[in-house]
């Protein structure tokens, strides 16, 4: 009935994790990378509880009870708002007249000098790849630095954020158009450059039809964080809600901080339904 | 010809019953906004495009060339560079930590209400910018690289809770259901059942966001929060082009290191 | 008693019935398989016994105690004497093996040991110990996904050794083995419970299985108990009416025919030849 038994293990050594020793090093080596980090980021928590500090602090959040609403500042805020959607609005504009033409050329479904392949060709491509090369300069560079390269330039105001984001998202832009126009059915343009169609005629008969949707998807995706990076460049100087929560907060005047803060999120809010509405629309 | 003949259909004549109404509207109203946004702002673009600010321009953009590769900046730029990478790994690690801590409530592993509340904080440290908050940590630490670092964590902290709690209830619930049938305390239960199950993913997600860190780390100089962003903020307002080029160039350079590091890393895990 | 159940039953939530007033009473150290054609509630039997769902009808009984009646404590106290061994283990792949086994403590260890042996296991020797006893013991610090199905089915049986509990369910815990190893793995389950006077019920496909290593078998079928009788007693018409549903073909090791202790005529062994044409086994 029974034929089993309990196997007595042979205990000749005492069993190590073969790991262990790999892990202790592990945990040695990130902590001597830590250490020097952690020096290097002049980690130093007590300095939150220092009274100064810490009273400076207090003070200003104290002052977010109650949001200031005195007509004159929701005045300021109200145009610092709109202004911030303009900045948004005509960066984005700007940018699609930097992105369209670049991508139209960077686009190698649009090369008729590639069917054949035909005369031409080695310029095409050293165009073509010129136009990559610009598109990835102009969008490595983050707006805001841009921002505050144009604000030494142009002065305080919107138009560095205008022309900062033309910059970046026409980069950002331009690249995502090669590559959707690029990934969409290529052949009705290739036919249509084959028939003797011109670069533009290929592009609105070709591939638009196809692409158009996926592009206005995007460029509207992009207005929303545009939106966010036109607050963020106020900080440097380039107008709008961020400029205003910048002064705010250098006089410490906490009322003010919070109800920028509370239009702030209302409008990433806004935004996000706008373009989530727009973009449902499309599709 | 086959494609030719399939995009004819949608190129088809349009009749006056095809006429879109809503299409023309959005347009319009599109076109309208846009027109409003240029009048509102009221840029001079005639006079940013004329031919003084156009040489002004130019002579702005020469001004960087050559850039400055003098020993003692290159050795500062150097040491921000260094504190930039410290600023973005520490700030990612505590928020790492932190958004690890956060996810569990967030998962709904404490009840409810923990998990409302846990949800609330998270989106309200994402919801505000990294540079706002590197705003009110230099009022909290005061100047220095130490008020970017909570800035990144606080920011991070929210983005990586909320993926790290979509992780945990995404995981598959049977390995640590089975712990908790064989008596297992919730704590032990997670560690043996669900972490073994999301940490390569938290992981990943980490490393996805230090590389998004880098960038911000570099630019939250500028509100006095340390690194090269305070640098190149400095040598712009003195008006020292060819400092800032350097700095410029030792911030990309940075960029493109830490983001081969990390699509190695990556590549190595998901192996 | 270490199990008793009066008219136990359980309804899914889409109302299918998947047991019915089933009376069984298990004494201590006592070891029964469940055999029975799939869909049988075999199963869900486990589960409830394992404290894993909560019946909706009738009562349950283990050690002398309703667990749904128990504080969430003394209910944790109670699982913590169960060791389930499940069809496909439910171990994380990345986990190490010694890991997966160990898991099988946590019940009885403190929070803090458990957390500390995920950085340096606990109790290396422990581990090796149970996995030796089902061959594997080579494998002790291999990751689990590294492992075949019928490794890491092992793995799942060594986890509950090391568990040491008072009542083992074990749910199929050798359809991924082969009949050699699939013996030998029951053998040590038998082993175990013998050694240390626990109680067993295990749901088995081959019946070769059931009625080799254990003493009473209770036949399952449609969520109602068809028969509970010692394994000496269990016949031919018995098995083949209780897998009627799937053409009286009796599931076993492999193709071998199976062999049954006791008939009418005169108490001599004799072997039946059961058509597995159909592949099962």
């Amino acid at each position: 009935m029974s034929g089993a038994q309990v196997v007595a293990l042979p205990m000749e050594t005492t069993l190590r994790d073969p790991d262990a020793r790999r892990r202790l090093g592990a945990v040695l080596f990130a902590l001597v990378v830590l250490w020097p980090l952690l020096q290097l980021a002049e980690f130093h928590p007590a300095v939150l509880f220092e009274a100064g500090n810490l009273n400076v602090m207090t003070g200003f959040l104290a002052g977010f009870l109650p949001p200031a609403r005195s007509p004159e500042f929701l005045g300021l805020l109200l145009k610092a708002t709109l202004e911030t959607l303009a900045i948004a609005t005509a960066g984005i504009t700007l940018a699609l007249l930097i992105a369209a033409p670049l991508a139209v050329i960077a686009t190698r479904a649009l090369s008729v000098a590639s069917i054949g392949p035909g005369p031409g060709r080695w310029r095409g491509h050293a165009l073509r790849t010129s136009c990559r090369a610009l598109l990835t300069v102009l969008r490595a560079i983050p707006e805001i630095v841009w921002a505050l390269m144009f604000v030494r330039v142009l002065g305080l105001g919107p138009a560095a954020g205008v022309l900062a984001l033309a910059i970046t998202y026409g980069g950002m832009l331009g690249k995502v158009y090669t590559e959707i126009l690029e990934s969409t059915d290529t052949r009705p343009a290739r036919a249509l450059l084959a028939g003797g169609s011109g670069r533009l005629g290929a592009l609105a008969y070709g591939l638009l039809p196809n692409a158009a949707q996926e592009l206005t998807s995007y460029t509207v995706y992009r207005w929303e964080c545009a939106v966010r990076a036109s607050v963020i460049m106020g900080f440097v100087g380039a107008g709008g809600l961020g400029q205003l929560m910048d002064q705010s907060m250098k006089m410490l005047n906490g009322g003010e901080a919070s109800s920028i803060l509370l239009v702030f999120l209302l409008l990433v809010l806004l935004a996000d339904a706008i373009s989530a509405g727009l973009r449902k629309a499309l599709a | 010809m086959n494609a030719l003949n399939g995009q004819s259909e949608n190129c088809a004549p349009q009749g006056p019953g095809d006429f879109c109404l809503t299409c023309l509207l959005s347009s319009g109203a599109l076109l309208l906004a846009i027109g409003a946004s240029f009048a509102y702002l009221d840029i001079e673009f005639g006079a940013l495009f004329s031919h003084e600010s156009a040489a002004g321009m130019g002579d702005f953009v020469v001004s960087f060339f050559p850039p400055d590769i003098s020993p003692g900046l290159l050795y500062k730029t150097a040491y921000g560079a260094l504190q930039t990478f410290a600023v973005a790994a520490i700030g990612t690690l505590l928020a790492a930590l932190l958004g690890g801590l956060l996810a569990l409530p967030a998962a709904g592993r404490l009840g409810a209400a923990p998990r409302q509340l846990a949800r609330f904080a998270l989106n309200l440290l994402r919801s505000v910018p990294e540079l706002v908050w590197a705003t009110l940590m230099v009022l909290a630490a005061g100047l220095g690289p130490f008020a970017g670092t909570l800035a990144l964590a606080l920011h991070t902290t929210g983005v990586l809770g909320r993926l790290f709690a979509e992780a945990i209830e995404n995981a598959p619930p049977l390995a640590e259901t089975s712990l908790r049938e064989s008596g297992s305390g919730s704590a032990a239960a997670f560690f043996y059942g669900t972490l073994p199950l999301v940490w390569p993913q938290f992981i990943a997600y980490s490393l996805y966001r230090l590389e998004m860190n880098i960038r911000m780390a570099a630019v939250l100089g500028f509100v006095g929060a340390g690194g090269l962003g305070q640098m190149l903020y400095f040598h712009l307002s003195i008006f020292q082009q060819a400092q800032a080029a350097t700095v410029l160039a030792a911030m990309l350079v940075l960029v493109l290191i830490v983001d081969g590091l990390s699509h190695l890393l990556r590549g190595r895990l998901a192996g | 008693m270490a199990l008793v159940t009066h008219q136990l039953g359980l309804e899914h939530g889409n109302g299918l019935r998947a047991l019915h007033g089933l009376e069984l009473k298990l004494s201590i150290g006592e070891r029964v398989a469940v055999i029975g054609p799939s869909g049988a509630g075999k199963t869900s039997l486990i589960r409830l016994l394992g404290c894993a769902l909560r019946p909706t009808a009738g009562r349950l009984e283990l050690f002398g105690a309703n667990p749904w009646q128990l504080s969430a404590g003394d209910l944790r106290r109670l699982r913590t004497r169960i060791g389930t061994i499940h069809q496909a283990p439910p171990i994380p792949p990345r986990l190490r093996v010694i890991t997966a086994v160990l898991a099988g403590r946590l019940g009885r260890w403190p929070a803090w040991k458990g957390l500390l042996s995920l950085l340096y296991p606990a109790d290396i020797s422990g581990a090796q110990q149970a996995l030796a006893r089902l061959d594997l013991a080579d494998r002790l610090f291999d990751r689990c996904d590294r492992l075949s199905g019928g490794q890491l089915q092992r793995v799942g049986i060594a986890r509950v050794l090391y568990q040491q509990p008072e009542l083992i369910l074990a749910d199929e815990p050798v359809s991924a083995l082969d009949p050699t190893l699939a013996d030998a793995a029951v053998g040590q389950i038998v082993a175990e419970a013998e050694q240390r006077g626990a109680t067993v019920l295990a749901s088995l496909h081959a019946v070769d299985l059931a009625l080799k290593w254990f003493p009473r078998v209770i036949g399952l079928r449609g969520g109602e108990l068809a028969f509970d009788l010692p394994a000496a007693q269990v016949s031919r018409e018995m098995l083949s009416e209780l897998y009627a549903s799937e053409g009286s073909v009796v599931p076993t090791q492999g193709n071998h025919p199976i062999a049954l202790q006791a008939f009418g005529d005169g108490g001599e062994a004799r072997v039946l030849r059961i058509d597995n044409s159909r592949g099962l086994g």
